[in-house]
């Protein structure tokens, strides 16, 4: 299909919004009507047609606008991309993925014509087109992660793997859940993990990085995360937290349901030819609440989910001062009828809310 | 005392030891204020390594220098500050050769930044130990401005930067030699705590 692409922000006015059809895709991530940490990894070959699993970078009809928005946030501070000097190779690896993979799942969008190392890079939807020479960062106006990843949703960290052991040595990360590139740059795979809580004692990076370190070229693995956001802001940076972090108290009954969004990562994990390092893109997707309640499956899901979810969870992910108002809000959504295994909607056999008056 | 047993914390947060003698054609020991001390233990059990050590010491208002000189180390040279030892401290790790020990000790700031020179100057971490002496003081990285508030002893405290209140934090990145410092009334402005002091 042809993608119509929105007009709209992530900041300011907020004009964000999901068509039906990307609510009816959105990658919700309860399979169970309960959440506690899991390594929950799975090979990332495709999915359900239409699906954001489908292709292995998924574009859509935000494509335009959150490109738009990372240009502005890099513009304020440029910090949010950076790559340590050994990571250059690792960057032409990622830009080779990210043309290839794009051209040949979306060839309507995006052309990659190569001769050599000469190299014809065309974007339709951001009206790029640039001839370059694979390897030599001169004919690049950014260094190949910089230039690549300006054109891809999503976050990117880099991850170089030496001594047993994963670091992160570069990365493009503008539309993060509150951690810093510039801070954690450099640090191996459980030093950022650090502030977690709960999921170092029950052994969940331990076995996530034994997984990781496995991962071989042409067998990506991926894993949804999930946390919440007030306004459908991207840029929910440590750097801007005492901007944003204000936001969280203007919701209310009345404005929760279109204000409270729920923020769904798709994490997936690529190993990288010539580097041998690993592209971990952070996908993040969100859905308000609203939206999410026009199926019926999700409502009662969520709202079950919130209610049971450990104080720490909660507290972590900076929602423990707004659960009693989304329980509230997501109670009237819940029917107490059993729901379907699984994250997909089921929109056709799960039944409507039954309301009781 | 100055030794100070910091509580467990989470995995980003640096462990510190005790300083031993290893053998090496060399040893550089870098210290601030209290780490006087752990140097002139160092000596007490070897006293043989002194000859080949070269000393970086920055009292910072303490008088332990005279101590220090009085173990005739190979070289010995004493700093206002760690900012105004820094171009020395490269210029030995430029020079040099295999077989250079490091000794780190005193303040988690000192320590931080040393190692990181250290580092970059192509040091195997094998060969750098540290010990922490004296005060339990921080130096905080404001996540906002960036800006480095140095011997932070309170949480929260106030950015000497930008001003924001800031709570101390944990997480620690080695490369900035620095604990991050996150507004801690973003979402309730000007409700922030009496600062008290740290690990108290």
């Amino acid at each position: 299909m042809t993608i119509q692409f929105n007009e709209e922000t992530f900041r300011d006015d907020y004009s964000f919004y999901n068509s039906d059809w990307a609510i009816k895709r959105f990658p919700f991530p309860f399979h169970e009507d309960s959440y506690m940490y899991a390594v929950n990894m799975e090979q990332h070959r495709g999915g359900p047609e239409g699906s954001v699993y489908e292709k292995r970078f998924d574009v859509d009809e935000h494509y335009v606008s959150e490109m738009r928005d990372r240009a502005m946030v890099l513009a304020d501070d440029p910090l949010r991309c950076q790559s340590l000097p050994h990571m250059t190779l690792a960057g032409w690896d990622l830009l080779e993925l990210i043309m290839v993979s794009k051209s040949e799942d979306y060839p309507d969008l995006f052309e990659l014509n190569r001769d050599g190392n000469q190299w014809r890079w065309i974007n339709k939807p951001l009206g790029i087109d640039d001839s370059f020479t694979f390897l030599d960062e001169t004919t690049l106006p950014y260094g190949p992660m910089e230039y690549i990843t300006r054109q891809a949703q999503g976050d990117f960290c880099v991850l170089d793997q030496r001594d047993e052991m994963l670091w992160m040595d570069a990365g493009m990360v503008t539309t993060q859940a509150d951690w810093s590139l510039d801070f954690d740059i450099g640090m191996n795979f459980f030093e950022w993990h650090a502030p977690v809580p709960l999921a170092h004692e029950m052994g969940i990076f331990k076995r996530a990085l034994k997984f990781l370190l496995n991962i071989q070229q042409g067998a990506p693995a991926r894993r949804l995360n999930w946390t919440m956001t007030v306004n459908p802001l991207l840029d929910t940076s440590p750097e801007n937290y005492h901007k944003w972090g204000i936001q969280k108290t203007t919701l209310t009954p009345e404005n929760i349901g279109s204000k409270q969004h729920l923020r769904v990562e798709l994490q997936t994990f690529f190993r990288l030819p010539r580097s041998n390092a690993l592209v971990f893109p952070i996908r993040c997707y969100l859905c308000s609440f609203q939206d999410l309640m026009t199926m019926p499956k999700w409502g009662r899901r969520l709202h079950r989910v919130v209610r049971d979810l450990p104080e720490e969870l909660a507290t972590y992910k900076g929602f423990i001062d707004n659960r009693p108002m989304m329980l509230d809000y997501l109670s009237k959504f819940d029917d107490g009828l059993p729901t379907s295994p699984g994250v997909f909607p089921d929109f056709e056999t799960e039944p409507p809310l039954q309301t009781t008056t | 005392m100055s030794k100070f047993e910091f509580p467990e914390s989470i995995k980003s947060r640096p462990v510190y030891g005790t300083l031993e003698p290893r053998p090496g054609k060399s040893h550089l020991m870098i210290a601030d204020a209290e780490g006087a001390e752990a140097i002139l233990g160092l000596a007490v059990q070897d006293p043989s390594l002194m000859a080949k050590t070269h000393i970086i010491y920055i009292p910072k208002g303490t008088d332990f220098g005279d101590k220090l000189r009085a173990l005739n180390p190979a070289q010995y040279y004493e700093g206002p500050s760690y900012a105004a030892s820094v171009q020395r401290l490269r210029h030995v790790l430029e020079n040099a050769h295999q077989g250079l020990q490091v000794y780190l000790t005193g303040t988690e700031g000192l320590m931080g930044q040393a190692q990181n020179e250290a580092m970059q100057a192509g040091i195997p971490h094998t060969a750098i130990q540290t010990e922490h002496r004296g005060s339990v003081a921080r130096r905080m990285q404001c996540v906002h401005c960036k800006g480095i508030t140095e011997d932070v002893m309170t949480d929260p405290f106030v950015c000497s930067h930008c001003g924001l209140n800031l709570f101390v934090r944990d997480h620690y990145s080695r490369r900035l030699a620095a604990y991050q410092g996150v507004c801690i009334d973003a979402e309730d402005p000007g409700n922030v705590p009496e600062p008290k002091e740290l690990y108290t």
